[in-house]
């Protein structure tokens, strides 16, 4: 099986190896078989295309999750120009799991910060899985007042499994760092725009996730806990995850229903990891038309649309 | 049953399981220390071991009983209910749950909001009630707290909120977490106009709930003992695979790690309370009545 394809592409996965296969056999003979090749892209095209129009909401979790799906500093370096990366909380460390700085985006000076998973073992280690400790959230907190400071809209980037469930992390006050972000940003003076590019996390992606935009990659989730944590609480088993993640509607296209978030951002065929630069052109655009939108709204206002906003969640009968 | 238990005739043994139990009635148990209470005892001293000074979790309504003068009350945000917008189907259906939880707590949801004052101050007091659904925080409880805090804006009056949770309501899934920036943008609101927020953690203050209004408090107050934390022990044992040390996650320990400014008994949580409200709000010291400190649990640690 190949590591590229997860276990409901296995289809694509044996077209495409197929099609790996007669390209190798065309160079050998000299035979002019690129009809066939033609013919078999086509197919694996179509393929992916209905493969992916009926995805169910365990798959797209899967696909968040992905292991070559673009991280945080992916979007950085295709995006953004001069990214100056900005390191520490000032009081105790400097947590690898949330990077934040200044950078220009088509020449507009403003803030990133998101969380950061690891590539392979060594750096998945020092970026903690994408889970930060207090001081992350900390650092985090200390770049958002900064950008208030200077007048510089927030960018965020939202890909965690959660907040890191650790002794040093609640000795720190991991529940403190959280709630802190979440009372600054409501009223943080400068224009926030959220993206979900991964997995959001619970606390531990809302602690960067408040703002005046919440928008998702197509194939990313968010919910208030793991599909495998909810199954094994709910249904005593972590087997039930599919059903958790159906349950609790974690997708974009399900929160978008739920007017929960407020766009989606296409991803390319296959998804985000299939073709990195397709995808971080389209961020851009989102990105740029976000802070476009923000720029012709007074602070003030945007402050008052930021607290409506948080205040109009819920779901409940008034009698 | 040990060898021992089987050496005994029928007659004098007893069933293991029923021995532990008390019947409903005059006597009941310490939880922590297993010492035989007289009921009326316990309840005069709101559930706090005479003997032991251990900390029972209480309902939200009793809690707000004891906490707050007798005249005058106000309840809050009876007007909202809850609702099953997502069709939340586990082993149960959420409905079912929420029919359940209303039955046995007699209350709409997992939280509990009064207007009324302490020792004289005026005040909004708002408690969790922890066997609603663990005092899980949904749509209604962030509602409730929202509007709480609204009312202390308009009034100009403090809010003090008890907590006892496991944490978000999973049943109401990103609805629930949402209540974490909607409850923490409404504290942000008081704290911008100088309005008092006090945070009194009770066993137990977990996850979501933790991770929000909970540790925003101007004051951060935990009863003794209380388990206050983000994650839960077992989670934390799971994933790095050590023995937690002793003590950890409770309020003596967020105490020696700078996250509460104060650990507060039950029976001294009224006029604690009521002194530092009037202090921040600058009013004169408040009229205490003694009496009450009389029946505070003798101290054995």
């Amino acid at each position: 099986m190949d590591m590229n394809f997860l276990e409901f592409e296995q289809p694509i996965a044996e077209l495409e190896a197929k099609i790996e296969e007669l390209r190798y056999v065309g160079d050998d003979t000299e035979i002019n078989i690129s009809d066939e090749i033609q013919r078999l892209q086509e197919k694996s095209r179509t393929l992916t295309e209905s493969i992916f129009s009926g995805l169910d909401a365990w798959q797209v979790s899967q696909l968040a999750r992905h292991p070559q799906r673009p991280y945080t500093l992916d979007y950085i370096e295709r995006i953004f120009d001069d990214f100056e990366e900005l390191h520490g909380d000032r009081a105790y460390a400097d947590d690898h799991a949330i990077v934040g700085g200044i950078a220009r985006i088509d020449d507009r000076p403003v803030m990133v910060i998101g969380q950061q998973k690891g590539r392979d073992t060594k750096e998945k280690i020092k970026r903690n899985f994408g889970m930060p400790r207090p001081e992350g959230y900390r650092k985090a907190l200390r770049l958002m007042q900064m950008a208030e400071r200077f007048s510089l809209p927030v960018l965020t980037f939202i890909d965690t499994p959660g907040a890191y469930p650790g002794i040093g992390a609640e000795e720190r006050g991991q529940s403190e760092a959280i709630a802190r972000n979440l009372f600054v940003l409501a009223d943080l003076k400068t224009p926030i725009i959220c993206t979900v590019i991964g997995e959001g996390g619970s606390g531990g992606a809302l602690a960067i996730g408040v703002g005046d935009r919440l928008n998702m990659l197509q194939y990313s989730t968010y919910s208030v806990i793991s599909p495998e944590g909810c199954a094994s609480i709910l249904w005593k088993s972590a087997e039930k995850a599919s059903d958790a993640a159906e349950a609790m509607g974690i997708t974009a296209e399900r929160l978008k229903e739920l007017e929960l978030i407020d766009s989606i951002i296409p991803e390319p065929l296959g998804g985000a990891h299939r073709d990195m630069d397709t995808m971080a052109r389209t961020l851009k655009h989102s990105l740029i038309e976000s802070l476009d939108a923000m720029a012709r709204t007074p602070i003030d206002r945007l402050l008052e649309q930021r607290y409506e906003r948080l205040s109009s969640i819920g779901n409940y009968q008034e009698q | 049953m040990s060898w021992f238990e089987k050496l005994l005739p029928s007659k004098i043994r007893t069933d293991s399981s029923k021995r532990k139990s008390v019947p409903e009635g005059l006597w009941t148990k310490c939880t922590a220390c297993n010492a035989v209470l007289y009921r009326a005892e316990l309840e005069r001293n709101v559930d706090v071991c005479p003997k032991c000074g251990h900390h029972m979790r209480i309902g939200a309504r009793r809690r707000l009983e004891a906490f707050l003068d007798e005249e005058p009350r106000l309840e809050l945000g009876t007007e909202l209910v809850p609702v099953d917008a997502l069709k939340f189907k586990d082993s149960k259906k959420y409905k079912d749950r929420l029919s359940i939880a209303q039955k046995n707590t007699d209350e709409d949801d997992a939280l509990v909001v009064m207007s009324g004052r302490v020792n004289g101050i005026a005040l909004v007091a708002c408690a969790f009630e922890f066997r609603f659904m663990g005092g899980s925080m949904g749509s209604v409880v962030g509602e409730r707290f929202r509007r709480a805090a609204e009312y202390c804006l308009a009034e100009d009056i403090p809010l003090v909120c008890f907590s006892a949770s496991g944490g978000a309501r999973m049943q109401e899934a990103l609805f629930s977490l949402m209540q974490m920036a909607k409850t923490s943008a409404a504290l942000a609101r008081m704290s911008k106009r100088g309005i008092p927020f006090v945070s009194v953690m009770t066993d137990p203050t977990m996850g979501g709930v933790s991770a929000s209004l909970a540790m925003l408090g101007d004051i951060n107050i935990a009863e003794p003992k209380a388990l206050i934390g983000f994650a839960g022990p077992r989670v934390i044992e799971q994933t790095v695979r050590e023995t937690l040390p002793d003590g950890f996650q409770r309020s003596e320990f967020l105490l020696e790690h700078g996250v509460i400014d104060m650990i507060v008994k039950r029976g001294e949580m009224r006029d604690k309370v009521s002194q530092i409200l009037a202090m921040l709000t600058r009013q004169p010291a408040p009229q205490i009545d003694k009496q009450e400190l009389v029946d505070a649990e003798p101290e054995s640690a």
